[in-house]
């Protein structure tokens, strides 16, 4: 089965073109559409991908978010949701 | 704070979440198996395309997201692109569920243009002659020609493979094809018994053995391909004595709408005799979904009897499919005989036991096509027979 990968802090994420991120209004959340599925995101989780576009490394975007939400203490929260992004294959790192 | 998203579940007072368009009945193969109904040929009066853009407009305002362009085959009609640029603009996730016929370069290069999102490409057998066989048509060629179209405009696609005792032991072959044509999916579907496929149960139907077989090799491809593929196995819910979540229940996530714009909770719901199915040509699709009595009939569980009533699992299964309850027990609101606990459920343990047997020798397959049957099915828990000999198409040699 899928293993979370290993996130190298230089890499930049992107979200996998197999998917589609979109904000959805009737929602009020982001989904990740693909085929066959829908998934509705938190607000923290959307929050995340919002900034995986492919031009920020992870430190960029871990550091965006600490100040995006005024806290020194979701480190680890936003690198392990990172983390289950990668090895879901909902973000890949960009080539 | 951050956890894996959810996958959206809402119940009857919720959205349709997902809506399937059967643009038309019309399709140039024969599967034995097909979904649409045995009177196919006689639903004529299909949708303009205003009246679809009606639809798709009404279903956004009602929060659908998920959108599939089916039939038949979505390619005969000619307003597809057209359809599919409305849709895109709207907001929905556009899905083409297609056999592969008609869609030309030409074509696939304009559905690249107004913005589909994805392709699912239903492919019998890695062997293009009993590929051929079994959908009475030539179409392996045209098939893999599209999928290297599809792939050169970087679709991304499910490879659709309807599975039955001709091909449920090829799931090596099919899979080293999609891996070969570079496709992200494959969903292995095992032949649900409406319709056509109902009809036909007896020949189709695999064995107990020729599913363990491929199940496991099945999870043999997966270890091996990892996350880059991802398969699909539908089991189908004649082997476990456990029906299957139809539609998620009753009115509760999807809609149909058939050529004819009736709307219908799912594509097979038409089977069900004394039930009015409510049209999108004099009725809002609001009211279809919230208020209509056919959408409102099985919705949550104030409809069921025993033994589902007082199950502690109908949250789960919802009673099971209320289309194969009155095709196979003659009653739509009986639990599904595909659970142990139905009273019926023999229908379904005596239909795998024929499976499992050997016999000899095998009936002709009855292919899809126009007048081969002329009387629906109904309540027997047995396929009816097609009147007229002549009528019958044969597919031989599918067997060795």
């Amino acid at each position: 089965m899928r293993q979370n990968a290993p996130i190298r802090l230089s890499d930049r994420p992107e979200i996998n073109p197999l998917f589609l991120f979109r904000w959805e209004e009737k929602e009020q959340a982001y989904l990740l559409l693909y085929p066959e599925g829908i998934i509705k995101l938190n607000d923290s989780a959307g929050n995340i991908l919002k900034l995986c576009t492919g031009e920020k490394t992870f430190e960029e975007v871990i550091s965006e978010l600490k100040t995006l939400f005024d806290s020194d203490k979701l480190e680890d929260d936003i690198y392990s949701f990172m983390e289950v992004a990668l090895g879901k294959g909902w973000i890949r790192v960009k080539a | 704070m951050a956890k894996d998203g959810s996958e959206l579940r809402l119940d009857g007072g919720g959205k349709p979440l997902w809506l399937v368009l059967e643009l038309t009945y019309k399709c140039p193969l024969k599967c034995p198996w097909c979904s649409n109904p045995l009177d196919f040929s006689e639903i004529t009066d299909e949708l303009t395309t205003d009246e679809w853009k009606k639809v798709l407009r009404e279903a956004r305002e009602l929060g659908t997201i998920q959108l599939g362009f089916s039939g038949g085959e979505p390619m005969v009609r000619k307003d597809l692109e057209e359809l599919v640029a409305y849709a895109v603009d709207l907001g929905f996730y556009t899905n083409l569920i297609t056999s592969g016929m008609g869609l030309t370069k030409e074509r696939l290069a304009e559905l690249k243009r107004v913005g589909l999102q994805q392709i699912q490409l239903s492919v019998q057998h890695s062997d293009p002659k009993i590929n051929d066989a079994m959908v009475g048509a030539p179409s392996f060629d045209q098939k893999m020609a599209a999928a290297q179209n599809i792939k050169a405009h970087g679709f991304p696609v499910v490879m659709n493979v309807p599975v039955s005792r001709y091909n449920i032991e090829d799931v090596d072959g099919l899979v080293e094809l999609a891996e070969k044509l570079g496709f992200e999916y494959v969903e292995f579907a095992n032949v649900q018994y409406y319709n056509w496929a109902l009809l036909n149960r007896s020949e189709l139907l695999p064995t107990k053995e020729q599913l363990d077989y491929a199940e496991a090799r099945v999870v043999k491809h997966r270890e091996r391909l990892g996350k880059n593929m991802t398969i699909y196995f539908v089991v189908p819910d004649y082997f476990d004595g456990r029906p299957k979540a139809c539609m998620n229940g009753w009115g509760t996530i999807h809609f149909t709408i058939a050529p004819d714009g009736k709307a219908l909770p799912c594509q097979e719901a038409r089977v069900i005799e004394g039930l009015e199915f409510p049209s999108v040509r004099h009725h809002s699709l609001e009211w279809i979904w919230k208020d209509s009595p056919t959408f409102m009939k099985y919705r949550g569980d104030a409809w069921m009897k025993e033994p589902c009533i007082s199950c502690d699992e109908k949250e789960k299964d919802f009673g099971g499919c209320r289309c194969q309850a009155f095709l196979l027990t003659g009653d739509a609101s009986n639990t599904d005989p595909a659970c142990s606990k139905s009273k019926h459920f023999d229908i379904i343990a005596s239909a795998v036991a024929a499976a499992n047997s050997k016999r000899s020798p095998p009936l002709p397959l009855v292919m899809r096509t126009k007048g081969a049957v002329s009387h629906s099915l109904k309540g027997c828990g047995l396929p009816s027979q097609p009147e007229n000999d002549e009528m019958k198409e044969k597919v031989e040699s599918l067997t060795t």
